[in-house]
């Protein structure tokens, strides 16, 4: 259990200092894609890399892009709570989204999900008592010909997903 | 012969197609040589002359929009919209994923042409993969010095390309949307006028076109404006892209001329349903295009057309279904898509788009009273034009031309107090077929 609400609001400074100098360093190429007028614009990518970083966009992340950025931490909290793929709470160790709009479920992705939820023992936005997989339907993934299609921790998207590949991808998430 | 023609989808498959010895290898960046040499309205005239129509949704012709651009105020932008989120599209990942370097030529012409020095692409945030194709073509045009100071070492014309990554949220694929995410900021649109080629991007003139549209100008360089317009008909000119998906047997990306026949491409290209039954309904756009009954189907799909029909060509998303799909259930789960996507600026459609799903959903599941389709309607007559933002209009459009043209389906959920199609009858099997993506099977 985490000792304190991770929506609380916290101090950047109190992150560690390590991990703060990589985001530093790792900030600095991505400030170069934007006029140096408006370095506010990198706040998507910068909340990105917090997250990845720190492993949520918590209060604290999001003061930290603020603070980098020039600009207040109630935009980057606006920001954070307004984009689906950014997380200000904790997540299991793997994300799985399963697309659920009409050419997924066309293809059976409701019936996919009921799957899901009963081998997970998870609802809609739940994670996995071993905090191994949090499940979650989202919209429409761009793979509508390849359908159904599934998202596995933002990064791999998994196409034409049958019952025999869900099984196998479960099995490889650990 | 025409309908041979391949613009977009000619290398598609073809082995590393995504690097830029593969694409100078079939004549790539020729184009821009030859922009380079012309004067830059001279191109301008090109593209207004190939009848290119914006081929993110709205249709809209590209060499005229290109001309809002007020004379004399610099900087000027250039946004790429590769937000790809519209239900059912999926066709400009293909072309990042299969030929990033026609998009980057596409840029670099029409960044020359408008005398803009600096451009983004705006990538929806779940597609890392694309992005990251996208980022190393860049890498590999920037050290060949196509793109970068003095593009292709010759011209007086210095052009930085950056990839901007969304975060999941399909309103920002909307242009005023996209530019204040790029501002790094919520995606809430923007009241026009003033359009962005007046008033854009960090205030300043900018240029919104999707990847489709900017990848056909190199073609239309090298061929000419009058080449492109004749592929089309009337005011549309060119090849596009149709992505079909749903209860077909072949689905995928097919590139036909911009006014091929919808039932065609169904029946003959895609081997009609995939079940072998009848077509029922086909949303021939993107799920925000009105829905078509199969009587309505035999109609060309280019944007005045389809217009006439009383739909919309849209971003060219082709969703079929057969007859054992409940077309309540399909409306029901549009409906939560765009109660789930709306911003939430306009009262309208942040409190309708909800009314309407669970509205959908109480009749999908037989808790209907008579009456209540024509309630949707009246609540979904309350939100189209009534916001800042077209979504209004894409979450009222299902929900009129679904009731208008399915009201049978309807009114007997209500009366039998339950689906009459079954529970069965939505994705009868998880069944997963090879899609066709421009010509090659993926």
């Amino acid at each position: 259990m985490p000792s304190h609400d991770p929506t609380e609001p916290g101090d950047w400074k109190d992150l560690p200092k390590d991990l703060v100098a990589r985001f530093d360093a790792d900030l600095a190429p991505v400030l170069q894609r934007y006029p140096p007028e408006h370095r506010e614009a990198a706040m998507l990518p910068a909340l990105r890399l917090g997250q990845e970083l720190f492993g949520h966009a918590s209060p604290a992340v999001q003061q930290l892009c603020a603070e980098r950025l020039g600009t207040s931490a109630a935009r980057a909290e606006e920001v954070a709570t307004f984009y689906v793929m950014f997380h200000t709470r904790p997540n299991g160790r793997h994300l799985v989204e399963v697309c659920t709009n009409v050419s997924c479920c066309l293809a059976g992705s409701d019936r996919m999900v009921r799957e899901l939820r009963r081998k997970l023992g998870v609802e809609n936005g739940g994670t996995t008592a071993d905090g191994r997989i949090t499940l979650r339907e989202v919209e429409c993934l761009g793979s509508c010909g390849t359908a159904p299609a599934v998202l596995v921790d933002e990064e791999e998207m998994v196409e034409r997903v049958t019952p025999a590949k869900l099984e196998s991808l479960l099995g490889s998430l650990k | 012969m025409s309908d041979e023609t391949r613009i977009l989808t000619a290398r598609w498959g073809k082995k590393d197609s995504h690097t830029l010895a593969s694409y100078r290898a079939d004549g790539g960046y020729a184009a821009l040589e030859k922009a380079l040499s012309m004067p830059q309205a001279a191109i301008v005239e090109e593209v207004k002359a190939s009848n290119l129509r914006g081929r993110g949704g709205a249709g809209f012709a590209t060499g005229l929009k290109w001309t809002f651009l007020p004379k004399d105020i610099r900087p000027r932008y250039l946004c790429v919209n590769a937000d790809e989120s519209e239900p059912g599209t999926f066709k400009d990942r293909y072309i990042i994923e299969h030929d990033p370097h026609m998009l980057i030529e596409g840029i670099a012409i029409t960044c020359y042409a408008l005398d803009i020095h600096l451009a983004y692409v705006y990538i929806r945030g779940e597609f890392p993969r694309q992005a990251r194709v996208l980022e190393q073509a860049l890498a590999e045009a920037r050290a060949a010095g196509i793109i970068g100071k003095k593009i292709l070492g010759k011209a007086e014309f210095d052009l930085e390309i950056h990839v901007h990554r969304g975060a999941g949220a399909y309103i920002c694929g909307e242009e005023s949307a996209l530019m204040e995410s790029l501002e790094g900021k919520k995606g809430y649109p923007r009241l026009k006028p003033p359009f962005p080629a007046v008033v854009g991007l960090w205030g300043k003139p900018t240029i919104i076109n999707n990847v489709e549209t900017l990848a056909n100008v190199p073609w239309i360089v090298a061929h000419g404006g009058a080449a492109f317009a004749a592929l089309g008909t009337g005011k549309s000119g060119g090849t596009r892209l149709f992505c079909v998906s749903g209860n077909v047997k072949r689905p995928g990306v097919y590139e036909k001329p911009v006014h091929y026949n919808l039932k065609k491409l169904i029946l003959e290209d895609c081997g009609g349903t995939a079940s072998g039954r009848p077509v029922k309904a086909v949303i021939p756009g993107g799920s925000s295009a009105p829905v078509l009954a199969a009587s309505e189907i035999d109609v060309s799909l280019e944007f005045d057309a389809l217009k006439a029909a009383g739909s919309m060509a849209g971003s060219g998303g082709v969703i079929v279904m057969d007859d054992s799909v409940c077309m309540v259930r399909v409306l029901s789960r549009i409906a939560k898509f765009y109660a789930e996507e709306s911003c939430g600026q306009c009262t309208p459609c942040r409190e309708g788009t909800p009314w309407m799903e669970s509205l959908c959903e109480k009749i999908e599941h037989g808790h209907g009273v008579p009456g209540d389709a024509d309630k949707l309607l009246d609540m979904a007559n309350h939100i189209g034009g009534f916001t800042i933002c077209a979504l209004g209009d894409a979450a009222a459009m299902p929900v009129q031309s679904f009731v208008k043209k399915f009201k049978a389906d309807f009114e007997r959920h209500v009366a039998e107090h339950r689906c009459p199609f079954g529970d069965a009858a939505w994705g009868a099997s998880q069944d997963s077929r090879d899609a066709v993506i421009g010509g090659m099977r993926a």
